[in-house]
């Protein structure tokens, strides 16, 4: 009967929207009692330090690993393609802007996503699986404010300097190869440099991509490890989510600030 | 672990962070105006700077000598006025004169100088009394069909 499965299929779509937006108003909802309830990370200081250096210092490899080798490439790529052009002095703006803009905070997130973000969903899908969180409601310990919200401002205290440091060490790569590889002028390298990047326009949006970022990639682990279900199974799947999910948004916020920052430039 | 290692590996963390920042805003950007070098300041005024720009290079026979620190439009004479800093460790006669070349054919524009042959050397505060503008290609391509005009006056032009 053909128009019992068409009846089944809007149930689906239906379900799955309610779902949708059921979860949505519940992250919103996480999201503010972490905001409203962060005092306590600013008092106690050192619930925040300890969370700064699992997420942050514990990235320190891995971004500045994968920041110098980005740099290299584009140092090699760039040159390619410019010196085609005659125009292979342009190659430290060239390096320097698409990190500074666009590399740097973009794939300094991505790390952290996959990095520490998952980390702090199996942690806290952990803590919830072995009733630590409920444990510390029996004991008049807020779970949000103890738990969830240093690690919030862990992030996104961490991850500006994360992407920073990216894009910084990424120049260097640029740098390594371009002109002590290659012998670009060293000059011309650094000054086209520096007549291309503009600290308000450039450096300054590049930092607050990265903010908004910290925000979202945290924001999202946080809650899909409060949201897991308590079986080893849902822990994993959050996990996974937890990745996923802030890859998505990391990409698609992006776009939005990049259309918002740089709209005729 | 240790509370203090700890506060001391955070601390690395966000030193190395602000320093990564403060690299960006200086050496990457354009937030620093000294170079630290000694230099001297020298003027010139040009029909037109095409695409001349502040931090360009200026040249004598290919070496770089200094940059172009301002580039101002002097309302009264209608010429742009820029002001360069020229190494103090490069002496230019006074009837030195400058011009506005490019680097290859897509490349950045520069101030190239030609030494003269006056005894006096310039000075801080001196102007170029001979500059060449830059070549703007549509005036190029504007006086290469003016002339190719004048000539089919004469003789009619081969049909394409």
């Amino acid at each position: 009967m053909p128009h019992r499965k068409v009846g089944f299929g809007l149930r689906g779509i239906g379900h799955a929207m309610v779902n949708g937006v059921w979860r949505l108003g519940y992250a919103s909802r996480f999201f503010l009692l972490t905001l409203v309830s962060s005092g306590a990370s600013f008092r106690r200081i050192h619930l925040t330090i300890r969370e700064i250096y699992f997420s942050g210092v514990m990235s320190l490899i891995i971004i500045l690993v994968s920041g110098l080798f980005v740099g290299m490439v584009l140092g090699l790529q760039g040159y390619e393609t410019l010196q085609k052009y005659g125009s292979e002095s342009a190659l430290g703006s060239l390096v320097a802007l698409s990190l500074v803009r666009e590399l740097g905070p973009v794939l300094a997130a991505l790390l952290f996503a996959s990095r520490a973000g998952s980390a702090i969903t199996a942690e806290i899908g952990l803590m919830k699986a072995t009733e630590q969180l409920s444990a510390m409601e029996m004991m008049a310990v807020d779970p949000i404010s103890r738990v969830v919200a240093p690690r919030f401002w862990a992030g996104v205290i961490s991850m500006p300097l994360l992407a920073a440091m990216f894009s910084a060490i990424g120049v260097f790569g640029g740098y390594l190869v371009g002109v002590v590889f290659i012998g670009v002028d060293e000059g011309s390298f650094w000054s086209q440099m520096q007549a291309a990047v503009d600290f308000r326009q450039d450096i300054v949006n590049g930092m607050i991509k990265s903010v908004t970022f910290g925000v979202a990639v945290t924001a999202i682990a946080l809650f899909e490890g409060y949201d897991a279900p308590p079986t080893a199974e849902g822990v994993s799947h959050a996990t996974t989510r937890t990745v996923v999910t802030s890859a998505l948004v990391v990409l698609g916020l992006d776009f939005i600030l990049t259309a918002f920052m740089f709209r005729g430039v | 672990m240790e509370r203090t290692t700890l506060d001391l590996w955070v601390g690395v963390f966000v030193v190395g962070g602000l320093i990564a920042l403060l690299i960006l805003a200086f050496k990457v950007g354009n937030l620093s105006g000294y170079d630290g070098s000694e230099t001297y300041k020298v003027y010139g005024e040009f029909d037109n700077i095409g695409g001349l720009k502040i931090k360009a290079p200026v040249k004598s026979a290919g070496v770089v000598v200094g940059r172009v620190s301002n580039i101002q439009f002097d309302n009264k004479t209608f010429l742009a006025f820029v002001e360069m800093r020229i190494s103090q460790r490069y002496q230019f006669p006074k009837d030195t004169s400058a011009s506005i070349l490019t680097s290859g054919l897509l490349g950045e524009q520069y101030i190239g100088l030609d030494a003269g042959g006056d005894e006096a050397s310039l000075k801080n505060g001196d102007k170029f009394k001979l500059t060449q503008s830059a070549v703007v290609l549509e005036h190029l391509i504007g006086q290469a069909l003016f002339n190719k005009a004048g000539e089919g006056g004469d003789k009619k032009a081969p049909a394409q």
